[in-house]
């Protein structure tokens, strides 16, 4: 009996405890929806903020096109993009962009005996083998980039994303500056015609259907990847460097772009230049309004990220992401300053 | 007062209805005034040149439900024939049991399961072996050509194939007990073995039953999205192998629609699931009617 009155009495003390606590809550959270790929370093940051100041974030992560839509619609305080909207497209709706993360594609494979980083590609064989022209492994594109790797005659298998997603947007991009034949046949976007291979949904989807196929190779998120301790490989970079993936690579990529010449930061930061930048690297953007019709809530926004940007670096490494560095998270306040306008016109961040 | 509480329920289906093929017909509007009829025609999926055909959905969607009816009506038929025919007691209300935990599976854990456990054994085991089976007979050889992805649209109809076979199985049970004794026993002491029984008295005494059984199956296997998505490959391709990989409709607009950029693209998925819509009304459309055109022939 006891054990009974003590559980109702425990119970009955979290409840009141949270009863006092959600109406606060509710009052001062901020609503996000878009991206999925940010998801979960959002979904932490949020947490941490609102230990910290007891505002929360509620984001939704319904995917980018879902995130333009709703910040159109105002439903919501931001939207989020892998794909940054070009400058007309942001005018029209009176929309700022500011990058908030940054992360990396990493193309996996399946062969018998070839160890993660074994193998080295370059953006063009990629392209080949994505196009279905390179049709075993033991090609000879791929033996001279690999002189002392013993390649198996085994059949590739391309695993592409069926879902439209930020991570095809970043990777199809990357093989259309290597490829003028992937430009001309296929293009980039969040979802494309597809020459060869099977669709298979989400990174969950692809890394099955990859583990499961020899001779397989697809692309997922580097996060994703290394998790999963995926057979990835190395990179030939614009500069000719071999590169492997990891965060040193992606905040290269990063740091080496040109963001102070990038209208609204539109900027993709594939095949960038630089001798340690991983070529297939993307960041993740945020929209907020220009001029706030509720200036509170926006000034809740950018102070979150502005929080997270200086404060959330440790949570980002541990997740596998890769923080904006530190020269581009001043360009991105010195465009709050210059765009975001209260109701009265006065800069809403100082 | 409880007559008009009813009256305004039936007539909230029709409106809800209405409301959703409206809908459907304003957001396909700016594809239907890009494309067409083409529209039907083609196989081309491009988002980047946004030129759309839903030729390769509208092919994958009814070859996979053709698979699916193909295994599936006669293994639910059997088991219903099975259960209330020739099962000795104590073993009915297993399998009955068994029967409907299968419908509520959630469908992600179907395709999960496929796409892990199926999708590899049909792979290894199966595949290669219907290939190397079919290989020398013209026509087969094709609709089984390799090589054996282990995903692709003929395990797409094997998944769907055991989702409706709950559907299928509760319909014909249920309207294979509303036979009269009297009449499955007059057979019997006539001399009939079990076979003539269910296929002279049962089957057309339960006609409209078990057809209906089957249009649910039917409309379930039309429409289903998550496990198809999971283990049909996703490509808008029309093959002539059904080991190839397809994509159906529902697959194609569960991928798709979240990050579908621009209005034509948004609203040609929009069309698809409108052309759906028109598939499956067509189907059940058919049932009625030949039901109507057996009842006829019955009566005369």
């Amino acid at each position: 009996m006891s054990f009974f009155r003590k559980t109702i009495k425990r119970g009955l003390l979290l409840g009141g405890a949270a009863a006092l606590v959600i109406p606060a809550a509710f009052a001062a959270d901020i609503s996000g929806a878009g991206a999925t790929f940010p998801y979960p370093i959002y979904s932490k940051w949020a947490a941490t903020y609102k230990d910290k100041t007891g505002i929360g974030l509620n984001y939704q992560s319904i995917g980018s096109g879902g995130g333009i839509k709703q910040i159109k619609a105002k439903t919501v305080s931001f939207g989020a993009t892998d794909k940054p909207l070009e400058t007309k497209e942001l005018d029209e709706a009176g929309l700022a962009q500011f990058p908030a993360i940054v992360g990396g594609v990493v193309p996996v494979v399946n062969l018998k005996g070839i160890a993660p980083g074994e193998l080295t590609l370059d953006g063009a064989t990629l392209a080949d083998l994505f196009l279905g022209k390179i049709k075993s492994w033991n090609d000879p594109a791929i033996a001279k980039l690999n002189p002392k790797v013993k390649l198996p005659p085994t059949l590739v298998a391309v695993v592409h994303r069926s879902d439209g997603s930020g991570t095809s947007f970043l990777f199809t991009n990357y093989l259309s500056q290597s490829s003028p034949e992937w430009k001309d046949k296929v293009g980039a976007a969040t979802a494309v015609e597809w020459p060869a291979g099977i669709g298979a949904k989400g990174n969950e989807g692809v890394s099955g259907i990859a583990s499961q196929t020899d001779g397989a190779i697809g692309y997922v998120e580097y996060a994703y990847a290394k998790q999963n301790k995926m057979t990835y490989t190395k990179m030939i970079n614009k500069d000719g460097k071999t590169v492997a993936p990891d965060s040193q690579a992606f905040q290269a990529a990063a740091a080496n772009a040109d963001w102070a010449n990038a209208p609204a930061f539109y900027l993709i930061l594939t095949n960038q230049p630089g001798p340690t930048s991983w070529p297939i690297t993307g960041a993740s953007f945020i929209l907020v309004y220009k001029k706030a019709e509720d200036p509170a809530t926006l000034l809740k926004v950018l102070k979150f990220y502005d929080w997270a940007f200086k404060n959330g670096q440790k949570a980002a490494d541990e997740l596998d992401y890769v923080p904006l560095p530190d020269k581009v998270v001043d360009l991105v306040e010195a465009s709050w300053k210059a765009n975001i306008k209260d109701a009265g016109g006065q800069p809403l961040w100082k | 007062m409880f007559r008009g509480a009813t009256q305004s329920a039936a007539v909230l289906v029709l409106v809800l209805l209405g409301g959703v093929i409206v809908s459907l017909i304003h957001g396909s509007g700016p594809s239907i005034r890009a494309f067409g009829f083409g529209f039907l025609t083609t196989q081309t999926w491009n988002p980047v040149t946004e030129k759309f055909g839903a030729l390769g959905a509208i092919y994958g969607t009814v070859v996979t439900s053709l698979i699916a009816m193909l295994i599936g009506i006669p293994v639910s038929l059997g088991i219903a024939v099975f259960i209330t025919e020739l099962c000795p007691p104590w073993l009915k209300r297993p399998i009955g049991t068994a029967i409907e935990l299968l419908a509520g599976i959630p469908s992600i854990i179907y395709g999960i399961w496929g796409l892990f456990v199926l999708a590899p054994f049909l792979q290894a085991q199966v595949q290669p072996v219907l290939i190397a089976l079919f290989k020398p007979i013209p026509g087969l050889s094709t609709i089984f050509a390799g090589p054996p992805y282990g995903i692709g649209t003929f395990t797409a109809g094997i998944i769907l194939s055991m989702m409706v076979l709950p559907y299928i199985t509760s319909v014909t049970r249920d309207v294979f007990q509303t036979v009269p004794a009297v009449l499955k026993e007059s057979a019997y002491g006539l001399g009939c073995t079990t076979w003539e029984v269910v296929r002279h008295v049962m089957l057309p005494y339960t006609r409209v039953g078990v057809i209906g059984g089957i249009m649910l199956g039917l409309g379930r296997a039309l429409g289903e999205t998550m496990a198809v998505t999971f283990v049909i490959g996703n490509a808008h391709r029309i093959a002539g192998s059904i080991l190839a990989p397809g994509t159906t409709i529902s697959a194609a607009i569960a991928n798709e629609f979240a990050e579908a950029e621009g209005g034509l693209y948004t609203s040609a998925l929009i069309e698809s699931g409108l052309i759906l819509f028109v598939i499956t009304f067509l189907v059940l459309s058919a049932a009625r009617l030949l039901l109507q055109r057996a009842e006829q022939k019955a009566q005369r």
